[in-house]
């Protein structure tokens, strides 16, 4: 081997823009640029954010930032029974047609507005819920408390409000506990069942935003970005949420900042339902105390020794002495990180775990119903308006509706061609909708486009007589609403010799025609399974005289043939044995196709055995 | 007997046909529903009699053939094969569990303009299969002039408004014209006892891929005779 040989030796990729951001090394100029970005910060809270706060404009934010002169096809219905809404998804600002060049308030990431709820008692309030469905729940002046596994025994992982005032805490041992608290009933908590819960819960949280994600293990995290004002501004969307909480037996603290960190730290450490603007983050956080910071309990131990209690003196520390000491620190660990990310100089954008549909519309109803069909016509009506307004067309739509006991149930259509034909859309979930699971009623219906393509607005011929298979793709539409897709199915020719692989079934809603020659010697049905057939009457060359075959006696009266037809020594299994293929026609004048598999003596098993496959016209 | 072969469509075999009253040729072309009963469920007759009746409307259009099968029918009788079909244009195949899903299915390829034609096949007689339902689609067949087969298997012709109702049976097949020994072009009997647009009568027919269905008063026997006689 040479040395050219080897694969050449790559160079040190260059750190990109965001590596760097995560672990700014103390130079000079680094720091220079971060006191430089914290002046601007501070200017821009004076200068910018102001009219937004003055004159609450409920449209001025909309998660694409479109301007405000642009007319919203989402506001929809302003009545109290059904109110429409659109979300655009912030992600897909790439296909927004002319309005992303336009979006100066997106670069500011202290113009976000990130809600972050807090589940305190998440474990044990599940667990009460719970235990109250099956009967035993204990009464709430009992203490009880949930246990995981720890290093030297079972330790303490949730407890109630009676346990916390006997003073049973979070992390202790349970037989120390026990000695505090002798009647302490103790349960094994159920750590993969919370947090699949924790899931489905932050999944039935995007009835008040589309993005969501879980934030820790009792948490989660919604970017609010111009959704507020659906629920009628900020605090009144708090109180909902709130609200709708406390009905699933849950006790929530919640706060709406502009970033991430601000929110987490505000509903740990701040008052009831705290809403901060960006013009008071900084003065609001600078008397949080360091743990308010997301880090570990080593660095919050570490900052304290070093004097440094709030996130206020933290501040007022000069950077580059801190910078020194906490420069290779992970985030967890890394205080000047976590200050940043809490005073949005570091981005730390909400991941949400799937994207939301970009087109969708929501019906908010008074009062939880059991059966969406009256809604849906509305639903579908707005969401074509609004599709053709961007020029789209859905290829797939999905109904989900929020149940009133924190449950998301949904259903899927699905359509050949780009369409936004309110009745079409409507008719592919005529039998679908009985397969929802309502619970015990949902208050809120989504009609989203989950998959949503270009489509241009196309004009029918004179006659009327749309002939460019858009009727063909409604109709499939239908059968594969119906029938389900795998039912619908269209043949397509393979480079195959074998007959059950020369041609392919595929699902008929993702295949285009294609074209075909036929053969005068392939028999025109074809049986799934070749069924065996008992011979009577063998002879030496070509197919038996006589045959029974599903509890016929068969005399052949004329054949033709052999057709071999070798296996595939690329694809089958070795000892596949060939097929001599033969035309034959009875005495009750079928005209069947035979096969014989394998042949006498070729070594791949017992004598061969004749199997029908397919019958002639 | 005198040989009375004669090439004919379908659509023209009344004027041909002895005892039947003169028609006029748009009545008799119109699309609508026909059904097809099978002799035996493994006979592949009435599959190729329907696909010469539609041959010819295929190849001109390019439109998909819409085929619906019940699962009984797609177990005991198979399933189309793609390279064996004479038509050789794009198909459609629904696989359905019941007979009222294969019916709704009829009926919504019925609506769809961009169909050549749609075959149903659905095995046994189903309650849902009965007078009202396959005038439900014969009306929406003539209405929207796409035809419709309807072929049945193990079941006796009950009350229909099938507008033609055929008893499809193999024949002998005719002579192959290089091996004597081998089955050459299938010859089906073709049994049209009841119809409202032209007299019933009995017929011996093959498809012949250039011209279509050929219809005659001559059995495999008979025609066998005259190709050994011409040879």
């Amino acid at each position: 081997m040479t040395r050219q040989d080897k694969l050449p030796v790559l160079t040190f990729p260059q750190p990109s823009k965001s590596q760097t951001a995560d672990r700014p090394t103390a130079t000079q100029d680094k720091l220079a640029r971060a006191i430089e970005a914290l002046r601007a910060a501070v200017e821009a809270e004076v200068a910018t954010p102001k009219d937004t706060d003055t004159t609450p404009e409920p449209d001025s934010f909309t998660p694409i930032g479109a301007p405000k002169t642009q007319p919203r096809w989402q506001a929809g219905r302003d009545n109290a029974q059904t109110a429409g809404s659109g979300r655009v998804g912030a992600a897909a600002g790439a296909v927004i047609p002319a309005d992303t060049s336009k979006t100066p308030i997106d670069k500011n990431p202290l113009t976000r507005r990130i809600t972050a709820i807090h589940l305190p008692r998440f474990a044990m309030e599940r667990w009460q819920r719970w235990a109250s469905q099956q009967g035993d729940a204990p009464p709430e002046d009992i203490p009880a408390a949930l246990a995981v596994e720890g290093t030297h025994g079972p330790v303490i992982h949730a407890t109630n409000r009676a346990a916390e005032t006997q003073g049973v805490y979070k992390g202790a041992r349970v037989v120390d506990m026990r000695a505090l608290c002798p009647d302490l009933k103790i349960t094994f908590a159920d750590i993969g069942g919370d947090q699949k819960a924790l899931e489905k819960l932050m999944m039935w949280a995007r009835r008040w935003c589309p993005w969501t994600a879980i934030d820790g293990p009792a948490g989660m995290i919604f970017d609010t970005t111009g959704s507020d004002h659906l629920w009628g501004g900020e605090a009144a969307m708090l109180r909902d949420m709130e609200e709708r909480l406390s009905h699933l037996g849950l006790s929530a603290t919640l706060a709406v900042s502009p970033s991430h960190g601000a929110s987490w730290a505000l509903s740990r450490f701040g008052g009831v339902r705290e809403v901060c603007a960006p013009e008071t983050l900084s003065r609001r956080m600078s008397n949080m105390p360091v743990r308010a910071l997301r880090l570990t309990g080593d660095t919050v131990q570490l900052l304290n020794r070093l004097g440094l209690k709030t996130v206020g003196d933290l501040a007022a520390v000069p950077r580059i002495s801190l910078a020194r000491r906490f420069s290779n620190a992970p985030l967890q660990q890394n205080p000047l990180l976590r200050l940043d990310q809490m005073m949005g100089r570091l981005a730390e954008p909400v991941s949400a775990s799937d994207d939301p549909p970009r087109f969708a519309v929501q019906a908010n109803l008074a009062e939880p119903i059991q059966d969406p069909t009256p809604h849906l016509p509305a639903l579908c009506h707005d969401l074509c308006e609004g599709l053709q307004k961007a020029g789209f067309g859905a290829r797939r739509i999905r109904v989900t509706v929020f149940r009133s006991d924190g449950e998301v149930s949904h259903v899927d259509a699905a359509t050949a061609q780009p369409n936004r034909d309110p009745d079409h859309l409507l008719r592919l979930f005529d039998d679908k909708l009985e397969r929802i699971n309502p619970g015990f009623g949902f208050d809120l219906i989504t009609l989203g486009a989950t998959v949503a393509e270009v489509m241009q607005a196309s004009q029918p011929g004179l006659d009327q007589k749309g002939s460019d298979g858009a009727d063909l793709a409604r109709l499939l539409d239908r059968l594969t609403a119906r029938l389900g897709a795998p039912a619908i199915r269209r043949p397509i020719p393979n480079d195959s010799h074998i007959p059950e692989r020369a041609e392919v079934w595929e699902a008929a809603i993702h295949t285009k025609p294609a074209i075909t020659s036929p053969r005068t010697d392939r028999p025109v049905r074809l049986f799934d399974h070749p069924e065996e057939v008992r011979v009577l009457y063998a002879v030496p060359e070509g197919p038996p005289a006589q045959f029974i075959w599903r509890r016929v006696t068969r005399r052949v009266v004329r054949f033709a043939g052999p057709e071999r037809i070798a296996p595939e020594w690329w694809r089958d299994m070795p000892g596949t044995r060939l097929r001599d293929y033969y035309k034959v026609e009875d005495q009750l004048n079928h005209r069947l196709w035979l096969y014989r598999s394998g042949v006498l003596g070729d070594d791949r098993g017992a004598t061969p055995r004749w199997f029908v496959h397919g019958v002639f016209a | 007997m005198q040989c009375t072969t004669s090439p004919l469509s379908a659509t023209t075999l009344s004027r041909h046909l002895p005892k039947s009253p003169p028609q006029g040729r748009g009545q008799a072309d119109q699309a609508t529903l026909v059904e097809i009963f099978a002799d035996s469920v493994v006979d592949g007759g009435a599959t190729g009699f329907a696909l010469g009746q539609i041959a010819g409307t295929q190849i001109g259009s390019g439109k998909p053939l819409l085929w619906i099968q019940d699962r009984v029918t797609r177990r005991e009788a198979g399933r189309p094969c793609l390279a064996g079909l004479q038509t050789g244009g794009d198909i459609i195949h629904v696989n359905v569990n019941k007979a009222t899903d294969a019916l709704w299915a009829m009926e919504e390829g019925l609506r769809c303009g961009d169909l050549c034609g749609v075959i149903g096949e659905i095995w046994g007689d189903p309650p849902a299969l009965d007078f009202t339902a396959t005038k439900r689609l014969a009306l929406r067949a003539e209405a929207n002039t796409i035809p419709a087969w309807l072929m049945r298997r193990a079941t006796a012709p009950n009350l229909s408004a099938a507008r033609d109702r055929w008893r499809i049976k193999s024949l002998a097949s005719l002579a192959h014209p290089h091996d004597n020994r081998a089955p050459g072009r299938a010859q089906w009997q073709a049994d049209l006892f009841r119809s409202r647009r032209q007299t019933p009568g009995q017929w011996v027919v093959h498809h012949d891929t250039s011209t279509g269905l050929h219809f005659s008063h001559q059995t495999a026997a008979q025609s066998r005779e005259d190709t050994a006689l011409q040879a």
